[in-house]
C-alpha cells in the first residue's frame, strides 16, 4: 500500500481512479479537459501579440522618437545631509552648492572642440580633460562623465553665459558639506568620504552608490543614518542637446535629521586653545549627566580637506605626523594612568579595611619589598602619611604598601568595576580599551608568574597599566556625582529638517562605582587637598573664584624602580619622546560639581605644571561664564 | 531490448523546436554582448557551452522509460529540496540574492531544477490519486506540503519570481485533475477572504513593496522606469526592427539585466514586430505540442507529467513577456531557451527530453 494514501476505503469504494478511467478507451475525459486547456494557452498567446503590436505599430513611431536620442533619462536628486549643532544651538556644520562639471558625450559634439572650448573658461588644460573622459571609456555616452568639481562662482558664470557653445557640458549642483570651524572639534565630528567599494560590497550600504559621501569618522560616521537623509530622483524627457524638456515624475528626496551634540562650543574653542602647540587631549563632562562638554584632541586636522579632496603630500604628512593628528586621543589612545591610578588603589584599600582614614604609614623617600628598593617621587620622603595625604601629594611609598597587602587580583577588580579596562560605549568609533592587568592575564600573556613588585608598580599606576582618557573622565566624575557611572554622550537632541524633535539623548547609567559614602568622602577630601593645601602636588591649579578638587598624574615612559633609575629618567627627560606624560582630572566646584575635566599633555613631564593649569583655565572658564550668564 | 516503435514514435518536431528556439537565444545574446558594454563577451561562449550541455541533457533525459522518473520521484525531490537547503547554507549569489551553489568552475542554481522535481513528485501522486469527482481538501494536503517546503526555501533565497513559478505550475497541475467542486470552493472563499485579513497585519513598507510590486509606476526610478525604457526598447523596433545588432536602448545598457529577464526587449527592438510574433508563434507551436504528448498518453503519470512541463513552459513565457511589456509585474523570471543562463537552459533541455520521452513511449501502456 502507497503512503500517500489518504481517501477513506468507502470513499475509495465508491469512486473509480483516473487510471481505470484512462484505461477505458471509450473515455475522453482528460480530453476534453486538455482542449479547455488549448483554449486558453490561444487566448494568452493573442494577449501577448496583441500587446507587442500595439507597442511596436501602435505605439511605434512616438517609442521610436523617445529611443532615438534616449529622451526618457533619470537625475538624482541629493539629499541634504542634516545639519550639526551645539548644545546651544550654534551652528557647527552645514552644506554648501558646490558646482560640478559634467559632459555628456552623446550630446557634446565633436568633444573636441567642446573641451578646449571649455578649458578656457576653467583653468585645466585640455589633455586632462581629456583623459578624464578616456578613463571613463565603456560607460555609456549618456552618463554624464565628472570633469572638475566645485568650480568657482567666476568659472560657473562664464560656462552659463557660453553654454550655448559648450554643448554636452552639464553643471550640476550638489550640495557639499562644510565644517565651519576650521579644525574645531575635528575628532569628535568627524569627516566625510567617498564611499569605498569595499563598503559598497559590505551589503551594510545598499541605498548608497559609488561616488556617494559617507561618513568615515567621528559623528558623522555614526550618526551616519541619522544624518544621511534619503534620496529622490527625477524622470525628464530631454531633447536632442540634452536639455530637459519635461519632467515625468518626480520622487522627492528628504533631508537628512539635525543633530545637536552635547559639546559646547566656546568651551571646546577654549580647550583647543590651550592645546595648541601640544600633543594631548581634554575632555569636560558634566558630571550629572555624563553629557561631554568639549572633547579636544591635538594635533587637529582641517575636515574641509577630506571633503574638498587632498593632495598625497598632504594626506602624508597626516599620516606620518608623529603626533598622530588622526587620532582621538580622548576616546582612541591609551597611556599609563600613573598616580591618578592612586584614586583607584586607595577607593580599594578604604573597602577592603586594609585601611582607615587614619591609618598612618612612614615615607622615608623609599620602600623596600624584598631586595629591590621602590623609590617615592619626593625623595626627601613625606613622613607620616594617611589617605588623605598620600592622595593629596601623591605619595608613592603609602600606596606601595597597601599595593603590597590588597594584591594585583583585588586591585584589578576594583578598577574593573571603576569602568576602566573596558570601553565606555560612548558613540565613538574604536574606543580603546584599555588595560587592567591581572596575575592570570600576565601568565596568560608572558607564561611568567606575577612578581610581587609589579604589584606595586601597578598600585601607583605604572606597570602594564593602560587607560584612555575618556576612562579617567568617567572615573573623576564618578567621585564627583556621588559614585553613579554615566555612558558618556555626545548627542543632545535629534531634529528634522522641520524641527520636530525626533529623539533626545536621556542620561544612561552604566554602573556605580565600588565606594560607600564614607570613602567617598574621604577620596574628595583627598583631591580637595591636592588642590587646595599649599603641598597638594596641584596647588598651582587653586584659584580664589572656584572651589576644584583634582589629581595629578606623572605618566613615567622609563621605569622608576631598579637600581640606578634616577639617571635614566634623567637621561629620559632629555630626549622629548621619553618624557614622561602629564595627566590632570579634576571637578568643579567640589560641592555639587558642575564640569569635570580631564587633561593629558603627552610628554608634558609634570601633571603638576603640564596638565592642571590648563584644566584650571577651562573650568573657570566654564563657570564664571556661567555666573556672568 | 530494442523497439522499432521507439524511433518510429520519436518527435522530431519537439527537437526542432528546442534547437531553433535555442537557437534564437544565442542570437539575442550575441547581440546583447556585442553591442551592450555591460555584459562581457565571456557570457555568450559560457551560454554556447551550455546549450550543448542541455543538448546532452535532453538525449539523457529521453533514453530511459519515464516510469523510472514515476519510481524515482521522492528521490528526486529529497535531492533538489536539500541542494536548496545547500544553498541557504553554502550559497552564493548578487545583490544581496542567493541563489547559486558552486561545484568548482561552475555554479548551479538549483531553484530551477527543483521546478522540475516539483512536477515530477506532483505527477506521481496525482496519477495515484486523481478521480473523476475530483481531489478533496484532504487530499490536497499532501500536495500543499510537497510545494510549500520548496517555495519556503526558495523565498528565503530571495527569488520570488521562481517560487511564483512553483505555485504556478503546481496549481495549474492541480486545476487540471480536477478538484472536488465543493473543495474548489471553500478554498476560493478562503482565499478571498484571507487576503483583506493578511493585509491588515501587513507592515507600511511590506505593504508599499506588494503596491509598488504591482503597480510599477509607484517606483518611478527604480522599476517603473526599467519598464519605461523596456517599453521603448521594444516599440522603436516597429515592424521590421532595427536589424541585428542595431538596437539602440540595448547598447546603452538602459535595460536592467537584459541578458537574462529583459531579453526580449532585445530581440523585439532588433527584430521588430515580424521577430517577436515568429518567435511567439514557435512558443505557442510548443505549448501545443506538448498538450498533444499529453493527450496522447494514455497513462496518468505521463499525461500529468506533460502538462505540468507544458505549464511551466506556458508560465514562463507568459509572464516574462508580459513583464517586460508593461502588462504585469516584474518579478524575475526567465524566458525559457532565450534568457542567459545555464541552469534554466538545462531544466528547459530536460524539460523537452521529457516530453519527447513520454511521447516515444506512449505505445507502451496496456
Amino acid at each position: 500500500m502507497h503512503s500517500c494514501y489518504w481517501p477513506s476505503p468507502e470513499e475509495e469504494y465508491k469512486r473509480e481512479t483516473l487510471s481505470k478511467y484512462l484505461h477505458s478507451t471509450d473515455s475522453d475525459w482528460y480530453k476534453r479537459r486538455l482542449t479547455g486547456v488549448v483554449f486558453l494557452v490561444l487566448t494568452a498567446f493573442l494577449v501577448l501579440i496583441a500587446r507587442v503590436f500595439y507597442l511596436q505599430v501602435i505605439e511605434g513611431n512616438e517609442l521610436r522618437r523617445l529611443s532615438e536620442n534616449n529622451c526618457i533619462r533619470l537625475q538624482n536628486i541629493d539629499p541634504s545631509r542634516g545639519l550639526i549643532f551645539d548644545r546651544n544651538g550654534k551652528l557647527l556644520v552645514d552644506n554648501r552648492p558646490s558646482f560640478d562639471l559634467n559632459i555628456i558625450l552623446k550630446d557634446a559634439k565633436p568633444v573636441e572642440h567642446t573641451i578646449e572650448t571649455l578649458s578656457q573658461y576653467i583653468d585645466v588644460p585640455a589633455t586632462e580633460l581629456m583623459s578624464k573622459i578616456s578613463r571613463n571609456k565603456g560607460i555609456s555616452s549618456y552618463t554624464p562623465i565628472l570633469l572638475k568639481q566645485d568650480i568657482g562662482r567666476d568659472a560657473l558664470a562664464a560656462i552659463e553665459v557660453h553654454k550655448y557653445n559648450l554643448p554636452g557640458i552639464v553643471v550640476s549642483v550638489k550640495p557639499r558639506r562644510h565644517y565651519i570651524y576650521k579644525q574645531s572639534a575635528a575628532h569628535l565630528i568627524g569627516y566625510l568620504g567617498e564611499i569605498s567599494s569595499d563598503e559598497l560590497k559590505s551589503g551594510k550600504y545598499s541605498a548608497y552608490r559609488a561616488g556617494d559621501y559617507i561618513g568615515k569618522f567621528g559623528v558623522e560616521k555614526t550618526y551616519e543614518g541619522l544624518l544621511r537623509g534619503k534620496r529622490g530622483g527625477r524622470q525628464v524627457e530631454v531633447n536632442a542637446t540634452g536639455r530637459v524638456v519635461r519632467v515625468l515624475k518626480t520622487v522627492e528626496s528628504f533631508p537628512g535629521h539635525n543633530v545637536y551634540l552635547s559639546i559646547d562650543y566656546l568651551l571646546q574653542k577654549k580647550a583647543e586653545e590651550l592645546l595648541e602647540g601640544l600633543a594631548g587631549a581634554i575632555i569636560a563632562m558634566e558630571p550629572a549627566t555624563g553629557q561631554i562638554l568639549a572633547m579636544a584632541s591635538s594635533p587637529a586636522f582641517d575636515q574641509n580637506a577630506f571633503v574638498d579632496g587632498m593632495s598625497h603630500e598632504q594626506w602624508d604628512s597626516l599620516v606620518s605626523n608623529p603626533f598622530r593628528p588622526m587620532e582621538n586621543k580622548a576616546v582612541n589612545a591609551e597611556y599609563p594612568p600613573a598616580s591618578v591610578y592612586k584614586i583607584v588603589t586607595a577607593i580599594a584599600c578604604l573597602e577592603e579595611g586594609i585601611i582607615d582614614a587614619n591609618t598612618s604609614f612612614y615615607c622615608p623617600g623609599h620602600y623596600k619589598c624584598g631586595n629591590r628598593v621602590f623609590r617615592c617621587w619626593e625623595k626627601r620622603g613625606h613622613n607620616k602619611v594617611n589617605v588623605v595625604k598620600a592622595l593629596a601629594e601623591s605619595c608613592d611609598v603609602f600606596f606601595y604598601q597597601v599595593g603590597q597587602k590588597l594584591g594585583v587580583d583585588r586591585l584589578a577588580w576594583y578598577a574593573r568595576a571603576c569602568g576602566l579596562g573596558s570601553a565606555t560605549g560612548i558613540d565613538l568609533d574604536h574606543e580603546a580599551k584599555g588595560l587592567i592587568p591581572t596575575a592570570a592575564w600576565k601568565r596568560a600573556r608572558t607564561g611568567i608568574g606575577w612578581q610581587l613588585g609589579e604589584t606595586l608598580s601597578v598600585a601607583i599606576g605604572q606597570g602594564y597599566n593602560l587607560t584612555t582618557p575618556l576612562q579617567m573622565m568617567t572615573l573623576i566624575s564618578g567621585i564627583a556625582n556621588g559614585g553613579i557611572r554615566y555612558k558618556p554622550l555626545i548627542l543632545r537632541k535629534v531634529e528634522t529638517a522641520e524641527g520636530e524633535i525626533v529623539n533626545e539623548n536621556n542620561s544612561k547609567v552604566t554602573g556605580r562605582l565600588p565606594v560607600s559614602q564614607r570613602t567617598l568622602e574621604i577620596v574628595r577630601k583627598g583631591l580637595w587637598e591636592t588642590v587646595n593645601k599649599r603641598k597638594g602636588t596641584a596647588w598651582i591649579a587653586h584659584v580664589d573664584d572656584v572651589d576644584i578638587s583634582g589629581k595629578t598624574g606623572t605618566a613615567q615612559l622609563v621605569s622608576r624602580t631598579g637600581s640606578n633609575d634616577n639617571a635614566s629618567i634623567d637621561k629620559a627627560n632629555k630626549l622629548n619622546h621619553l618624557k614622561p606624560h602629564a595627566w590632570f582630572v579634576a571637578y568643579a566646584p567640589s560641592k555639587e560639581p558642575q564640569i569635570a575635566v580631564v587633561v593629558i599633555v603627552e610628554h608634558g613631564e609634570h601633571g603638576s605644571s603640564a596638565a592642571a593649569p590648563l584644566a584650571r583655565e577651562l573650568i573657570t572658564t566654564y563657570l564664571l561664564k556661567d555666573k556672568k550668564g | 531490448m530494442f523497439d522499432r516503435r521507439l524511433v518510429q514514435n520519436f518527435d522530431w518536431s519537439l527537437l526542432s523546436l528546442a534547437l531553433i528556439l535555442g537557437f534564437f537565444g544565442l542570437v539575442t545574446l550575441y547581440s546583447s554582448v556585442t553591442a551592450g558594454a555591460q555584459v562581457p563577451q565571456m557570457e555568450y561562449y559560457k551560454q554556447l557551452v551550455w546549450y550543448f550541455v542541455g543538448l546532452i541533457f535532453l538525449v539523457i533525459s529521453f533514453l530511459f522509460n519515464y516510469k523510472t522518473f514515476d519510481r524515482w520521484g521522492h528521490i528526486i525531490y529529497i535531492l533538489c529540496i536539500s541542494l536548496l537547503v545547500g544553498v541557504l547554507i553554502f550559497g552564493e549569489g548578487s545583490k544581496g540574492a542567493m541563489r547559486w551553489l558552486k561545484f568548482g568552475f561552475f555554479s548551479i542554481q538549483p531553484s530551477e531544477l527543483v521546478k522540475i522535481a516539483v512536477i515530477i513528485i506532483l505527477a506521481r501522486y496525482y496519477s495515484k490519486h486523481a478521480n473523476t469527482t475530483g481531489l478533496t481538501l484532504r487530499e490536497l494536503i499532501n500536495p500543499f506540503l510537497l510545494i510549500i517546503i520548496p517555495f519556503v526555501l526558495i523565498v528565503k533565497q530571495p527569488d520570488l519570481g521562481t517560487a511564483i513559478m512553483i505555485v504556478l505550475i503546481a496549481g495549474s497541475m492541480t486545476v487540471f485533475v480536477k478538484i472536488e467542486r465543493r473543495s474548489f470552493l471553500y478554498l476560493i472563499v478562503s482565499g478571498v477572504i484571507s487576503i483583506p485579513l493578511v493585509w491588515f497585519f501587513l507592515r507600511e513598507y511590506q505593504k508599499a513593496r506588494i503596491l509598488t510590486f504591482l503597480d510599477p509606476d509607484r517606483d518611478p526610478l527604480g522599476t517603473g522606469y526599467h519598464i519605461i525604457q523596456s517599453k521603448i526598447a521594444i516599440g522603436s523596433g516597429m515592424i521590421s526592427g532595427k536589424g541585428f545588432l542595431k538596437g539602440t536602448q540595448n547598447a546603452l545598457s538602459f535595460l536592467p539585466e537584459q541578458h537574462t529577464d529583459f531579453i526580449f526587449s532585445v530581440l523585439a527592438e532588433e527584430w521588430g514586430l515580424i521577430g517577436s510574433v515568429i518567435m511567439l508563434i514557435f512558443f505557442l507551436i510548443l505549448i501545443i505540442k506538448g498538450l498533444n504528448v499529453a493527450y496522447r498518453c494514455r497513462e496518468p503519470f505521463g499525461t500529468i507529467l506533460s502538462v505540468g512541463i507544458t505549464a511551466m513552459i506556458f508560465w514562463q513565457v507568459f509572464i516574462n513577456i508580459g513583464m517586460v511589456m508593461g502588462l504585469m509585474p516584474v518579478v524575475g523570471v526567465t524566458l525559457p531557451f532565450i534568457s542567459y543562463g545555464g541552469s534554466s537552459l538545462i531544466t528547459v533541455m530536460i524539460c523537452i527530453g521529457l516530453l519527447i520521452n513520454v511521447s516515444m513511449r506512449r505505445f507502451m501502456v496496456e
